[in-house]
C-alpha cells in the first residue's frame, strides 16, 4: 500500500534525517520527497511503500505521530488513495 | 515531485482537514426492520435489537479504521431504520416507546451516535400506527437519548395532511413541556427522502434494499475559504468556485462511502453533499453568504445567494459521486451555525427571512428556537407554511422548531455539541387557531400552468 507521509514544524537541523530514519527503522522505502519552506515553516512531503512495513497502520500513524511530538514535528500519514481521489478524475 | 499528485494538491487537502473543517459528516447504516414484524411488541423489540446489533456489529470501528487511514475525520456513526410505524404495524400494543427504548439500546450497544426512524409517513393520511407512533413521540424522545423521530405530512403528489399538521404542532409542544431537547431529536417533512443519512430526519425507505451504506459530507469551511480567494469577481466565478470545492469534497465522500461498504459487505446507497454547518467559527453557511458581499446573513440579497450556493454545490456534486442523493445541498440550521446564531441576535436574520431561504436551501426551517409558551396552533400554522412550499416546488422542506420552555424572545437555550445554542427568536402574532383546526387535506398542486 501506498502513503502519504507529511511533516510540518518549525525549520530547524536535522527533520529530514530524523524522519526518514524513523521510516527506515520500520522497513519503509521512500518513493519520492518534496519539500518546501512556507515563511520559517518546514513543510516535507513523501511518498511511501508500505508494503514491507512492520506495523499495522494504525500503530504507524500513531508512533508518527507520537515521535514527532517528541521533536515538536506535526507528522501524519495517510493513505495515498484520498489525495487521487479528491485531485484526479 | 514526479508522481501524478503534486505536494501542493497535498497541502490544498491537508489543509482543508486541519484547518477548514473538512469532515465525513456522518457515515449512516440504513437497516430495514420490515421483517422484524410480530403481534407481540416484546418479540418485535427482540427482533429489532438483535438485527440492528448483528448488521451494525463493526460499523464503528470500521469508520474508525477509515477514519485514521484516511486522516480524514469521520465525525458521527448513525444508523436509520424503516420508519417504525411500519414495523410495528402487526403489534397489538397501544404504546411504541418500547420500541424506541430498544432503538435507543441497540445503538448504544454498538456505539452509534445517532439512530433515526422513530418515523410515520402520513402524507396522506394515518394507519393506526401511524397515529400510535405519532401519540408516543413525546415520550419516546424524552426518555431515550439517541432516538431521533420524523414525520412526513406533506407531498407534492398526495398534498398536505392538515390533520397531521395540527397532531405534530400539539406532539412538539407535548415534547416541548416535558424537555425542550426532545424537539430537536423531531423533524417534521414535506417529501421526506429515503435515503437521508443526516439526522434528525433519516430513516429508511421502503424502497431501500435490505442494508445500505450512505455517507454524509460536509464542508462549509472549505466553500468559504475558497470564496474569499474570489473577492470582487462576478457570479459565473463564484459558482464556478463553489462547484469545483464541491466537486473535491464529494469524491473523499465517494471513496469513504466505497471503503465502507466493501469493508462492511454492505451495498453503498448514496453520498449525500450537505453543507452542514457546526457551532465552529469558520464552519458556517451563513459566512459563506456574507463572503459573497453581503454585510449580514438575513439581509436582502440572501435568498439569492442562497439559491447559487445551493444550486452550485449539486451541481459540483454530482459530477464527483456515482450516485448522489439525501438531501443535498445547503443547510441553515440556526443553532448550529455561528454566522446564523450572530445575524439573530444583531436582528438580521427573522423566521419570515428564514422561510424565504428555506425555498431555495436543501431543507427547511431548523433548529430554530420559539417562545416557550407559543400555541400548538402556531406552530402547526408554520409546519402548514413550510409545507406548502415544499409541496408547490416539489423539494424537500421540513420544520424542526423548539419551544424554549421558560424562555422568551432574546433568551437563548442552549443543546450542547454540534446542535449548538439558539436565541429565541420572535413570531408573527395573530391566531392562526381556526385555520389550523378545519383538518382535512390541502389538495396536491397542479403542475402545468407554472407562473
Amino acid at each position: 500500500m501506498k502513503a502519504i507521509v507529511s511533516v510540518f514544524a518549525k525549520d530547524s537541523k536535522g527533520i529530514t534525517a530524523y524522519v526518514t530514519a524513523l521510516l527506515a527503522e520500520n522497513e519503509i522505502n521512500i518513493l519520492d520527497i518534496s519539500q518546501t519552506l512556507m515563511q520559517e515553516y518546514f513543510a516535507m512531503i513523501m511518498l511511501v511503500d508500505l508494503t514491507d512495513c512492520t506495523l499495522p497502520f494504525d500503530q504507524l500513524s500513531q508512533l508518527l505521530k507520537d515521535k514527532g511530538v517528541e521533536r515538536g514535528l506535526d507528522i501524519h500519514v495517510q493513505r495515498q488513495d484520498i489525495f487521487e481521489a479528491m485531485h484526479r478524475i | 515531485m514526479s508522481y501524478l499528485i503534486n505536494s501542493s494538491e497535498i497541502l490544498q487537502t491537508i489543509e482543508m482537514i486541519d484547518q477548514q473543517h473538512l469532515d465525513v459528516r456522518t457515515v449512516t447504516m440504513g437497516i430495514s426492520l420490515l421483517d422484524c414484524a410480530d403481534r407481540d411488541i416484546n418479540v418485535c423489540c427482540q427482533r429489532v435489537y438483535d438485527k440492528i446489533c448483528t448488521l451494525a456489529d463493526k460499523l464503528v470501528d470500521t469508520g474508525c479504521a477509515i477514519e485514521r487511514e484516511f486522516g480524514i475525520p469521520i465525525v458521527n456513526k448513525r444508523i436509520s431504520v424503516s420508519p417504525i410505524s411500519l414495523v410495528a404495524a402487526a403489534c397489538e400494543a397501544e404504546d411504541y416507546v418500547p420500541l424506541a427504548m430498544t432503538l435507543d439500546s441497540a445503538a448504544k450497544a454498538v456505539g452509534v451516535n445517532f439512530i433515526g426512524g422513530f418515523s410515520a409517513l402520513c402524507h396522506k393520511g394515518f394507519t393506526k400506527s401511524d397515529l400510535k407512533l405519532i401519540h408516543s413521540i413525546p415520550r419516546a424522545l424524552t426518555e431515550t437519548d439517541l432516538v431521533c423521530s420524523s414525520v412526513n405530512v406533506a407531498s407534492t403528489k398526495a398534498g398536505i395532511n392538515m390533520d397531521a399538521v395540527a397532531l405534530m404542532g400539539r406532539i412538539i409542544r407535548q415534547t416541548a413541556d416535558i424537555d425542550p431537547m426532545g424537539c430537536a431529536k423531531l423533524v417534521v417533512f414535506a417529501n421526506a427522502v429515503e435515503d437521508n443519512p443526516f439526522m434528525a430526519g433519516a430513516f429508511h425507505g421502503v424502497g431501500e434494499p435490505e442494508c445500505v451504506i450512505n455517507v454524509g459530507v460536509s464542508g462549509p469551511g472549505v466553500v468559504a475559504h475558497a470564496l474569499k480567494a474570489c473577492k470582487g469577481q462576478p457570479f459565473d466565478v463564484v459558482a464556478e468556485t463553489v462547484k469545483k470545492t464541491a466537486f473535491k469534497i464529494t469524491r473523499m465522500g465517494q471513496l469513504v462511502a466505497q471503503e465502507a461498504s466493501r469493508r462492511l459487505d454492505v451495498p453503498f446507497g448514496v453520498v449525500d453533499l450537505s453543507l452542514a454547518p457546526t457551532p465552529a467559527i469558520g464552519d458556517s453557511v451563513a459566512e459563506i453568504l456574507e463572503i459573497m458581499g453581503l454585510e449580514k446573513c438575513g439581509g436582502h440579497g440572501t435568498t439569492a445567494a442562497l439559491a447559487l450556493l445551493n444550486d452550485a454545490v449539486k451541481k459540483g456534486g454530482v459530477m464527483a459521486s456515482s450516485h448522489v442523493g439525501g438531501l443535498s445541498g445547503a443547510f441553515i440550521p440556526v443553532s448550529e451555525d455561528a454566522g446564523m446564531i450572530s445575524a439573530v441576535e444583531a436582528g438580521a436574520l427573522s423566521i419570515d427571512k428564514l422561510e424565504a431561504m428555506t425555498c431555495v436551501c436543501s431543507v427547511g426551517l431548523d433548529m430554530i428556537a420559539v417562545p416557550g409558551d407559543t400555541g400548538a396552533d402556531v406552530i402547526s400554522a408554520i409546519i402548514a407554511d413550510e409545507a406548502a412550499i415544499g409541496m408547490v416546488n416539489t423539494k424537500t422542506t421540513a420544520v424542526r422548531l423548539i419551544p424554549a420552555k421558560g424562555k422568551t424572545v432574546g433568551d437563548r437555550i442552549d443543546f450542547g455539541g454540534l446542535l449548538g445554542s439558539a436565541p429565541v427568536m420572535p413570531l408573527r402574532s395573530g391566531s392562526p387557531a381556526e385555520f389550523v383546526a378545519r383538518g382535512g387535506r390541502i389538495p396536491a398542486p397542479l403542475h402545468s400552468l407554472k407562473n
